[in-house]
């Protein structure tokens, strides 16, 4: 009850500012406001570190005058300060140009059903409850193994925010929504040699967060199989992306078929709509109304109705990933992506891990990246990589200071295999991929 | 005074927030047995512009402001923040961040003003330094003079943006400091295609100046250029090489190098925990002794520059390394004090709701001797890299990558093919005790740099002469 106050309170705030442009002569206006509080805590050697509490909020306007636009943001929710804020906007649109492309999305795509997706679960952890689950995880890192010798610490971050937007079309909206982590980092020492690693669990409800004790378990297990590691000689061989680095394979098939790259042509993926851009068996699909999932929206960044649908089905490019504005510009319909994806998945082969060790024998898995190294315009694919060494599907020893290289083409061209090992942790929900070939190189 | 004023007025004089108030907060704060306190007070106003197809398609405008109360006791650190500057709220955040400390006890502490500081940039703002016609009619021609260079180019981005801050930081010894920072970039992107091969080039620059910077010396043209001449070359490009090879740097941008390999590591934070790779290691060698690399926040107008950091600590001329040999970390006041060592000014945050930590300001290695075509006559077979894109280090292992997006193959003391961008990969420790020229060329970057820690920016500047590096793991298709 208290919640849906809050929205409406807010809710007449964006509908000031909508009645603000309006009367400064716009002729169409679409605005949001968002408002955040959290707490975050962290725990280093076994004493509280640092406690943290925040508290966000920013507003923001986009007004047309016809078909040239202005925008203009403010994180000061005063009324003089609303007046302002919309007097920037309109003042810059007198500046832009016409652009026939601008403009709010069609009224028949924004949402009209506004499902409960299950975001709200706050969590009543209180400060002196979050210092002792953040203890609780670091000390289960740093008494898992006498080579962990040092601690970045643990952290317990819990968010919630108020999100609503409303458009001049008459759109008005608000969720809250709820987020929280637990994560842990730690440090083995052998010798010389000094390895970081780090877990962590995120999710809308406190709930189902992985316990401290597995959380600090896996980052203390994943430091020290990094000890020793060596570097590999120069050579071409298949590649194994770990789930929790498989997904940065996926965002840059995103980046390529999102309609600004599409727009000004900086694509690699060009006019691949209809072609088989993945093998037979890659299925790639949206799925926007997943109860308490991360990426879960009734509609998107312009109120756009957000649709589960097939990006890659059969390996063929199905849709692009549009808003209003980019869906113009190509002579499309928005697919409701303003913002992105949401809880982009693919879908899970037979496979587990160790299957996929097995499948690829001899290459090298890969368990982090380094450095921005994708050239969006070619594909051109070049990043640093550590991770392990496989022989006869068993890992061998870690590897590190190496880089891994190709040309996206043809890595998605050539993936021979996708997991059942699922990561749920971020929008982009996938599990271990095998890459038939890349270029590795070393010493 | 003039400034600590000016700041008074922007950002307190609207919410009716004055000295007598901050003391009251400090004292809330000092209520408790804490070792530092701080206050921290900012607004500023951004704007940006951006041309693309051939029209001036978005203009955005943003204020932000708001006060972060900040209470540390030994390495515990209490911190609450809000974007409403008012007396009631910020007390409320007093309260909460002196729990860090239990107990209590009677404070009283009298505002003060800090020295004077010498200041490195103008404090007017740059947002007025040209009316918005005069904004939109630079990025106008910027744009179409990009276009007509070369019949190739397909697509010609330009933008334009600027900021404008305000800070005013309290420290729990009463002392009331300010700074005002003025902040510009132009940008311009070009896609060109040829053969229905496309390709893509960028360059942007800027600093603590206005926008006359791009007018001046016709900047903004010479970034159109510079873009165009980097995406012909990368459209003619062959496979990169992989593998262990002599690399020869270029200078300038490159200097991302010393950013990655050797700055990070050396933040004072890492160190204290004993998390870098280059912890304790203070008096040994780390480069050759050709290598001497400053941190260095006094440069006048640039992009890393500050005349105090966020802590109020005026900024200076680190030497992190000397001949070789390590000489010291970056500190903010919180890790100095833990280590016993002065801070040197490095202590930045992203903006009044994250916390300061040690960063870097503009960090650059001093010239050397060597002409930079000696430095090419002299290698064999390897790679000049000439710009890069971004890059990213693991303090801990030390491993560092960057990301060339122009090079060329150097084959037997001439360049010869240029080749597609490839990432590089080193460790941190070793790499530069691989240099083994440094040219007299010492060149800072144009203005474009931001680094990101722990999800904080902040603008920075980077800087080297030409360096050859004998052994450096390049990460290209061909084997
Ligand atoms: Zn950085």
């Amino acid at each position: 009850m208290q919640n849906q106050q809050e929205i409406n309170r807010l809710k007449s705030i964006v509908q000031s500012l909508l009645d603000e442009a309006k009367q400064q002569g716009a002729t169409a206006a679409e605005a949001g406001l968002s408002q955040e509080n959290g707490l975050s805590v962290s725990a280093r050697l076994g004493e509280v570190e640092t406690i943290e509490h925040h508290c966000d909020q920013g507003l923001g306007i986009t007004v047309y005058f016809g078909q040239r636009k202005g925008s203009a943001s403010t994180s000061d929710l005063s009324p003089a300060s609303i007046k302002e804020t919309v007097s920037a906007a309109c003042s810059i649109a007198r500046y832009t140009s016409e652009d026939s492309y601008a403009g709010l999305p069609e009224k028949a795509l924004l949402a009209t059903e506004f499902p409960d997706l299950d975001l709200n679960h706050p969590w009543d952890i209180g400060v002196d409850g979050a210092i002792a689950l953040a203890i609780e995880c670091e000390d289960a890192a740093r008494q898992y193994h006498e080579e962990i010798t040092n601690s970045e610490g643990a952290t317990v971050n819990t968010h919630q925010g108020i999100h609503v937007m409303g458009n001049s079309l008459g759109f008005l909206q608000g969720y809250i929504s709820t987020r929280h982590s637990l994560s842990c980092s730690v440090l083995a020492q052998r010798d010389d040699s000094m390895q970081r690693d780090y877990w962590y669990s995120v999710s809308r409800n406190a709930l189902n967060l992985e316990s401290a004790a597995d959380i600090g378990t896996k980052a203390a297990e994943r430091a020290l199989r990094r000890l020793a590691g060596r570097t590999l000689s120069t050579r071409q061989c298949p590649v194994l992306y770990s789930a929790e680095v498989a997904s940065g394979l996926l965002a840059s098939f995103i980046g390529a078929i999102s309609g600004g790259s599409l727009y000004r042509k900086s694509s690699f993926l060009l006019d691949a709509l209809g072609s088989q851009v993945f093998p037979e068996f890659m299925h790639i699909y949206e799925q926007p109304h997943l109860l308490a999932a991360l990426g879960s929206a009734a509609y998107d960044g312009e109120g756009v109705a957000t649709k589960t649908r097939d990006l890659v089905s059969g390996g063929v490019l199905q849709s692009y990933v549009l808003s209003s504005y980019s869906a113009r510009k190509l002579g499309l319909q928005s697919t409701g992506n303003a913002g992105g994806v949401r809880n982009l998945t693919v879908t899970p082969g037979a496979l587990d891990f160790t299957d996929l060790l097995r499948q690829m024998d001899t290459g090298l898995l890969v368990t982090e990246l380094m450095g921005q190294g994708v050239n969006m315009v070619t594909g051109d694919y070049s990043r640093g990589a550590a991770g392990f060494w496989v022989e006869r599907g068993e890992i061998q020893y870690p590897v590190e200071e190496i880089t891994i290289a190709g040309n996206l083409k043809d890595i998605y061209k050539n993936l021979l295999a996708v997991g059942n090992d699922v990561d749920y942790r971020g929008n982009i929900r996938t599990g271990s991929i095998l890459v038939e070939q890349m270029s590795i190189a070393g010493e | 005074m003039e400034l600590l004023n000016l700041a008074r007025q922007t950002i307190l004089t609207p919410y009716g927030i004055q000295d007598g108030d901050i003391e009251k907060i400090m004292n809330r704060l000092l209520s408790s047995p804490v070792d530092a306190a701080d206050i921290y007070f900012q607004s500023s106003h951004s704007e940006s512009w951006v041309m693309e197809g051939g029209i001036i398609k978005e203009g955005s405008h943003s204020i932000e402001q708001g006060a972060g109360v900040r209470a540390v006791s030994g390495e515990k650190t209490g911190f609450a923040y809000s974007d409403r500057i008012e007396l009631s709220v910020l007390l409320e955040a007093a309260n909460n961040v002196k729990a860090i400390v239990r107990q209590g006890q009677d404070a009283h502490v009298g505002l003060v003003q800090a020295a004077n500081r010498q200041q490195f940039y103008p404090v007017a703002n740059p947002l007025k330094s040209l009316a918005d016609q005069e904004k939109i009619d630079l990025l106008r021609k910027v744009e179409s003079e990009t276009r007509q260079l070369d019949p190739r180019i397909e697509e010609v981005i330009v933008s334009l943006s600027g900021g404008h801050e305000s800070i005013l930081v309290a420290n729990q010894d009463g002392s009331l400091a300010a700074d005002i920072r003025p902040l510009v970039r132009m940008n311009v992107t070009v896609i060109v295609v040829e053969n229905g091969k496309r390709e893509q080039g960028s360059m942007g620059g800027g600093g603590r100046s206005d926008y006359r910077y791009f007018v001046e010396q016709d900047r903004g043209l010479a970034y159109g250029k510079e873009a165009v001449r980097q995406a012909l070359v990368n459209l003619d490009a062959e496979e990169a090489p992989a593998g262990n090879m002599t690399v020869v740097l270029g200078s300038g941008w490159p200097g991302i190098l010393l950013h990655e390999a050797i700055g990070h590591g050396l933040e004072g934070d890492f160190n204290r925990k004993g998390t870098s790779a280059f912890s304790g290691r203070v008096g040994e060698r780390v480069a050759s002794d050709l290598c001497t690399v400053v941190d260095d926040g006094t440069l006048p107008g640039r992009r890393g520059s500050l005349s105090i950091d966020d802590e109020g600590t005026p900024t200076e001329q680190t030497v992190l390394i000397e001949n070789g040999i390590l000489k010291g970390y970056m500190q903010d006041k919180l890790n100095a004090r833990l280590m016993g060592v002065k801070p040197t000014g490095n202590g930045r945050r992203e903006s009044y709701a994250s916390l300061p930590m040690p960063r870097m300001t503009n960090t650059y290695m001093l010239p050397g001797s060597h002409n930079p075509e000696d430095i090419i006559k002299s290698v064999k077979k390897g790679l000049y890299a000439k710009n890069f894109a971004g890059g990213q280090v693991d303090i801990t292992s030390g491993k560092f990558v960057f990301s060339a997006s122009e090079a060329y193959l150097i084959e037997n003391g001439k360049i010869t093919r240029a080749v597609k961008g490839a990432t590089l990969i080193g460790n941190g420790p070793d790499v530069l005790t691989k240099v083994s020229m440094v040219g007299n060329d010492l060149e800072l970057d144009s203005g474009v740099g931001t680094c990101g820690k722990d999800g904080q920016s902040v603008p920075v500047g980077v800087g080297q002469p030409t360096l050859k590096i004998d052994g450096l793991t390049v990460g290209g298709t061909s084997v």
